[in-house]
């Protein structure tokens, strides 16, 4: 499982970080870091969560 | 857990197509029916008053599920087709006239927005919530508008304003009530929303009404509740929506401001309701509420799917905390909770005058919301606080923490 951000699309608005910050941070600057690209798959779930809840539709979660 | 051969989805929005992914998702394999009246594959509306609406997008961007997708959820998928009449002991569904069975049924069918009475037929006058209206407007603001009055500074007016701003025309927003947002945001906060506004070249009128639109085949001026008249050839009504619910009269649903459901989302029995449509006793709060926002058709739509799919017994109750982004010019604003007017109020970081900062509200000892100007990274920390039910001083200990 991958973790794909599509950047001109995120604006940061960080509910990824609240569902996941072990996978996702927004810090100072603003900006989205994806701190784990290739999480476990018993996490299939909370990604799934995660990009269908954002709000720009930035995050794909790929096989 | 019931058994159910065929699930029915009235509204192909944000809340009805989440709710039909939800049900595939946790296995559900029978027919499953959404229908909508716009001929438009589900999109987003957010991008409406902004993207779109600025021509940063073209309309197959903001479609809010790529066709393989669709695809692959098996849907009858019905567009431009209508409910027209639900009779819930028969367990069947109108639509375009014809009675359609369902085992379940989950109502999300939205809401369209207030005219200004005496405004219909005057060319140039418009409201924005389906991706029709948001070309209109577009088209209108591409084509030679020279000056666009918007009536009302809440989300989709005070977004609409900022971005035909971005046309270097000149726009005048009109608020009734003493700041924009304030019936969310509180004067303090919305002082500083007003204040971004007048920064970037608005003419903003706040606690002024709107008396008349002028022009007899298309708009010419707008007459406020002060006796100014401002000219308009585009003006751009945005003073809130009425919940789509006409199509359950006789239905022997609760229809009062909405679709009234118990604490689990459930209307009646085996029909289900959620996004804006749906008003709903939250137990967080104590109280009936109807959530207008992006997130609450995401969540409420999940929700109300799963519930369709559970007995009385499992069933669990919906008690989100509300929150809800805006983007105006260069700022993005967002607000996790549920605050009153009389809240107390206190900046946690950044400032005002530097249009980024995060502010807490509280009541009673209780934190009872997060507003962020800039603040993405806090207001989701903050929101953390409010899902758990965080006491004020908690909130004050964090915030000292963070600094």
């Amino acid at each position: 499982m991958r973790i794909v951000v599509d950047y001109d699309l995120c604006e940061s608005n960080a509910i990824c970080m609240q569902i996941a910050p072990d996978v996702f941070e927004v810090r100072d600057d603003d900006f989205l870091y994806v701190l784990n690209e290739t999480p476990g798959e018993d996490r299939r779930a909370v990604m799934d969560e995660a990009a269908q809840r954002c709000p720009k539709q930035a995050i794909r979660v790929e096989d | 857990m019931p058994v159910r051969d065929s699930v029915t989805i009235v509204g192909a929005s944000l809340a009805g197509l989440r709710a039909a992914e939800t049900l595939r998702r946790d296995g559900f394999e029978g027919r499953l029916t959404l229908i909508g009246d716009e001929p438009h594959v589900p999109y987003d509306r957010p991008p409406l008053s902004k993207q779109l609406l600025a021509g940063d997008w073209d309309v197959d961007r903001i479609s809010l599920s790529q066709p393989e997708r669709m695809a692959g959820l098996d849907l009858d998928l019905r567009l431009g087709q209508r409910a027209t009449a639900l009779d819930v002991p028969a367990h069947t569904v109108d639509i375009e006239g014809v009675a359609e069975g369902y085992d379940g049924l989950l109502i999300a069918t939205g809401a369209r927005c207030r005219t200004l009475p005496g405004t219909e037929g005057i060319a140039g006058v418009h409201t924005l919530r389906t991706l029709d209206d948001g070309i209109a407007i577009r088209d209108a603001l591409r084509s030679g508008s020279r000056r666009v009055v918007v009536v009302g500074a809440g989300f989709i007016g005070a977004e609409v304003a900022a971005t035909a701003l971005g046309y270097g025309l000149p726009v005048t927003l009109v608020e009734a009530l003493p700041v924009p947002m304030g019936r969310v945001l509180g004067d303090t906060v919305g002082d500083v929303v007003a204040g971004v506004h007048v920064d970037n070249g608005m003419d903003l009128r706040c606690g002024v009404g709107v008396d008349e639109v002028c022009g007899t085949d298309r708009v010419e001026s707008v007459r406020l509740s002060d006796g100014a008249v401002v000219e308009a050839d585009l003006v751009v009504v945005g003073i809130g929506v009425v919940p789509n619910t006409e199509w359950l009269q006789g239905s022997g649903l609760t229809v009062d401001d909405g679709v009234l459901c118990d604490e689990t989302c459930l209307a009646a029995p085996d029909v289900t309701a959620a996004g804006d449509v749906a008003r709903w006793p939250n137990p967080r709060y104590g109280e009936v509420m109807r959530v207008e926002h992006w997130d609450n058709a995401v969540e409420q739509g999940a929700h109300a799917a799963r519930r369709l799919m559970l007995s009385d017994e499992e069933a669990e109750p919906f008690s989100p905390v509300p929150w809800f982004w805006s983007d105006q010019y260069d700022r993005k604003v967002q607000m996790a909770g549920r605050p009153r007017a009389d809240d107390e109020v206190s900046v946690v970081d950044g400032s005002f005058e530097e249009r980024r900062f995060t502010a807490i509200y509280g009541r009673d000892g209780r934190l009872t919301a997060v507003f962020g100007m800039n603040r993405p990274r806090q207001v989701m920390q903050y929101r953390g606080l409010l899902e758990r039910g965080a006491s004020w001083s908690e909130a004050l200990e964090f915030a000292r923490d963070q600094t």
